[in-house]
């Protein structure tokens, strides 16, 4: 099992309600997408199953285990296997880019391993070939403030991908992207995920992006799930109501190409 | 109407607190700067700097200078370098964003939390005590000369760098550091890859900074017999020699401008 929630819900501090009781399941190497319009909880969603956040109710499962009942060491090798792709890669300005890629591993290494990996990159073949799979293989002794936005965020996620993760999380992974390198950089998760059998979750703004790459859409609206559909169920018309608050055009990646997919999908049913 | 800053008059009020929190504080220290200006002042004043010209220059008294130079470039290195051995483990310790049972919050949190208030008491007891005290302490354990001063140096900036240090680690970028927690790392390769990347620069251009308190701390401390320039500035001004003060002075100054220029340094190298 990929994750399990049931009755799940998150309230901050400041007696906000981020998610209504949310009941969510995917197994071992499923792909779910989530949509829906901002301030619906996408991200307070995956920030719960990356162990970021504790829910204020119900129950949660990650990789077969009730994260919040397990013990320190637990814990921390649960997190092991668990990889977040954040919307604004947490890499610190001044860290070399083969450094931010091997911090991706830094739960597993013990810690001798990471602080001898600073003074001489211990793996540098297996960053590159990671790079190179999102045409970055060149910037590996690069500062990472020399690069562009677009290549830090690919940069985020190579490292997530160099953690080898059995549940990938990713949180609007491309919106710094432009259409072709997003629709790359989604491939690439798409085929870790199929290749390792890992489970992948990722929070897209884009709607074509999402039925393009993910067999299941979850539309998020208000903290509550509006919808829970196989992509090709998912009609214009749910689009629409999901995304009604912010007018009434779709957010999508590709103009042209999302209409014509959203359309092709209504007309089958 | 609508368009007035709201945090106006927030403001005003803090800035009127301020002022009446000052006042009686200005009067209890006898604040009273214009006294500075009155003839007989500026007289005395004047008398007591012109026994400070021309600089001694003496080959004999600047032998002696260089060595006390010397011992009291000594005794602050080794002071701050005996300090940070006592601040960096309690400020790793102590930082918040290193934490972390504060995820979550998840198992360890309270021992976790008690930890940390006790590495910060720690941290205040070190720097409460001054360290001229402590040199007092030491002179008569170990005897005059350096070492005492050493030891003084160590246990005061010992607690004053982990204080800092602490600072300077929770008020950088924590998220790459709570990012790599989040992905099971460690509390070192979380200080390593995820805050010393963004907080190196302060960290140095403290330490540094310190060193160069830890040179003016060594003339005091050299007052009670813990050596170097302090000691040769004590039996000068016993001598009411003016002009090897202010030789002595000439070389704090060189000091502290080298403290400067190593600072600048550093900092563009990690830049």
């Amino acid at each position: 099992m990929g994750f399990e929630l049931e009755g799940v819900g998150l309230i901050h501090d400041n007696g906000f309600r981020a998610l209504g009781r949310i009941s969510l399941r995917a197994d071992r190497g499923e792909r779910v997408a989530v949509i829906g319009p901002s301030g619906a909880g996408k991200t307070s969603l995956i920030r719960l199953l990356g162990t970021a956040l504790r829910p204020s109710e119900g129950r949660l499962e990650i990789l077969d285990a009730n994260p919040w009942r397990l013990s320190a060491g637990a814990l921390r090798r649960l997190r092991t296997r668990v990889g977040t792709i954040h919307q604004s890669p947490p890499i610190p300005p001044r860290q070399r880019v083969v450094t931010a890629i091997h911090a991706g591993r830094l739960g597993r290494w013990p810690a001798w391993k990471g602080l001898l990996s600073l003074l001489y990159p211990v793996d540098i073949a297996g960053a590159q070939a990671t790079l190179a799979r999102f045409d970055l293989a060149d910037r590996l002794f690069e500062r990472c403030d020399r690069l562009s936005g677009g290549q830090l965020q690919r940069v985020g996620i190579a490292r997530v991908l160099y953690q080898q993760p059995d549940l990938i999380l990713a949180d609007e992974p491309v919106s710094a992207l432009d259409p072709a390198l997003a629709d790359a950089a989604l491939g690439e998760l798409v085929e870790e995920s199929v290749r390792r059998g890992a489970s992948l979750f990722a929070s897209l703004h884009a709607v074509d992006l999402a039925l393009k790459w993910f067999p299941r859409i979850v539309g998020l609206r208000d903290g509550e799930v509006a919808f829970d559909l196989p992509a090709d169920r998912v009609t214009e018309a749910m689009l629409h109501e999901l995304y009604a608050a912010e007018g009434d055009t779709l957010p999508v990646q590709a103009r042209d190409a999302a209409t014509c997919a959203a359309r092709a999908r209504s007309s089958c049913n | 109407m609508s368009n007035r800053d709201p945090a106006a008059r927030a403001r005003l009020g803090w800035t009127l607190v301020a002022l009446a929190l000052l006042w009686p504080l200005l009067v209890l220290a006898e604040f009273r700067p214009w006294a500075l200006f009155e003839p007989a002042n500026l007289r005395v004043m004047g008398g007591f700097l012109a026994g400070f010209l021309p600089p001694a220059s003496s080959p004999e008294f600047l032998g002696l200078l260089l060595r006390a130079t010397l011992e009291t470039i000594a005794i602050a290195t080794a002071g701050i370098a005996l300090a940070l051995w006592l601040a960096a483990p309690l400020a790793i310790l102590c930082a918040r964003a290193l934490a972390v049972s504060r995820i979550g919050p998840g198992p360890g949190r309270l021992g976790g939390e008690v930890v940390r208030a006790g590495g910060r008491a720690v941290l205040a007891f070190l720097r409460a005590i001054p360290e001229i005290v402590w040199a007092l302490m030491f002179v008569r354990v170990l005897g005059l000369g350096p070492a005492a001063g050493v030891l003084a140096l160590a246990i005061t900036y010992g607690g004053m760098l982990g204080k800092v240090y602490t600072e300077i680690l929770e008020s950088t970028d924590t998220r790459p550091a709570r990012a790599i927690l989040e992905a099971g790392g460690g509390r070192f390769a979380a200080l390593a890859y995820g805050l010393l990347p963004n907080a190196a620069q302060e960290l140095t251009s403290y330490t540094v900074y310190r060193w160069e308190c830890a040179v003016r701390a060594s003339v005091i401390m050299g007052f009670v017999g813990a050596g170097g320039l302090g000691q040769l500035m004590d039996q000068s001004m016993r001598m009411l020699n003016g002009g090897e003060a202010s030789t002595i002075l000439l070389v704090f100054l060189a000091l502290v401008l080298f403290a400067d220029a190593l600072s600048a340094t550093l900092r563009r190298a990690l830049a």
